[in-house]
């Protein structure tokens, strides 16, 4: 059996850039409100940590890739990066 | 005719759904938990509208692995007719049932309301007693019903005929002062390449007696009955 580690993983997920983000919008409305007029546009996202158990990081990914393919991100307006510690 | 309506943990417009189609409309009509692995003999599928999984991570997003939602598959595979309401239609499309997906209404704010939907197409099991391009006054409760889709998938959707209620004014015009949320081209509600499927925002269930405002929603159910008739289904 192999030896199982725990993994840290990091998934952050964004709306894909030809998707309106109404939040985003409302957060940059109110920094330029604010005063903030160099913020230009801001893009809200998720950002999630997993803890994995697995045999070898290049395992961990796998997983967690599957994982944010399935269920932390939907496709057809998000897409996401993951970061493994 | 017997309406499965599937419950969900934080699914609140089940009981509507129950009422209007055993109550309003004298049909057979049982809850089914998501657990369940069978529709028990079902003629019509309801996904009710609600707050499935709290909306936690997408509205859902979660609810669509659950595990009736294999017998829902196949039951549409089958030909069998779904009707996902609001919560429901989102679970349909995070399914891949239906194309496309949900996003915030372009203002944030949730939306509790009536308004006015087109009838698009007539040709689905819940519109089929409709006349093409009747108005309904429908009620809407959501805070995230702003259709999206991409630009290929919108142009085949309307090439096959798949939008089948667009939010109008009440003398049936569409413009984007008519469009609560935001949805790409107005649209309210869908169905599938195969017709049986179907999902939209508005909540025909909660439109079927005089006293809550507007019995305009009582043809979508009807024609699902209609067609079940038609089909020889008790």
């Amino acid at each position: 059996m192999e030896k199982l580690r725990n993994v840290k993983a990091r998934v952050f997920v964004t709306l894909k850039p030809s998707v309106f983000d109404p939040q985003g919008r409302t957060i940059v409305d109110a920094l330029q409100s604010m005063g903030y007029t160099a913020v230009k546009d801001v893009r809200q996202g998720k950002y999630f940590e997993l803890d994995v158990d697995a045999s070898s990081v290049d395992k961990a990914r796998s997983v967690v890739t599957d994982v944010a393919d399935r269920l932390l991100s939907n496709p057809v307006i998000e897409g996401y990066r993951v970061e493994i510690e | 005719m017997k309406f499965a309506i599937i419950e969900f943990p934080g699914s609140n417009c089940d009981h509507d759904a129950y009422y209007a189609t055993k109550h309003v409309l004298g049909q057979e009509a049982e809850f089914i938990w998501h657990k369940g692995a069978d529709l028990r003999g079902a003629d019509v599928v309801v996904l009710p509208g609600g707050f499935s999984y709290g909306d936690y991570l997408r509205t859902g997003a979660i609810a669509r692995f659950s595990p009736i939602m294999n017998c829902v598959r196949e039951f549409a595979k089958g030909g069998g007719p779904v009707i996902g309401i609001c919560n429901g239609f989102q679970v349909l499309l995070e399914a891949g049932l239906l194309e496309g997906a949900l996003l915030r209404n372009r203002r944030l704010k949730f939306l509790c309301e009536h308004i006015h939907v087109r009838v698009e197409q007539i040709d689905t099991p819940f519109t089929c007693g409709a006349v093409a391009g009747q108005v309904l006054k429908l009620p809407i409760a959501h805070g995230e019903g702003n259709y999206h889709v991409d630009p290929e998938t919108s142009a085949a959707l309307e090439a096959n005929r798949q939008v089948i209620f667009r939010y109008c004014a009440a003398d049936g015009s569409v413009s984007d002062t008519a469009n609560p949320n935001g949805s790409l081209t107005a649209i309210a509600g869908l169905c599938n390449v195969s017709r049986n499927v179907v999902g939209l925002m508005p909540h025909p269930e909660r439109a079927c007696e005089s006293v809550l405002g507007s019995t305009d929603g009582l043809v979508v159910l009807e024609s699902a009955i209609a067609t079940m008739v038609a089909k020889g289904a008790a």
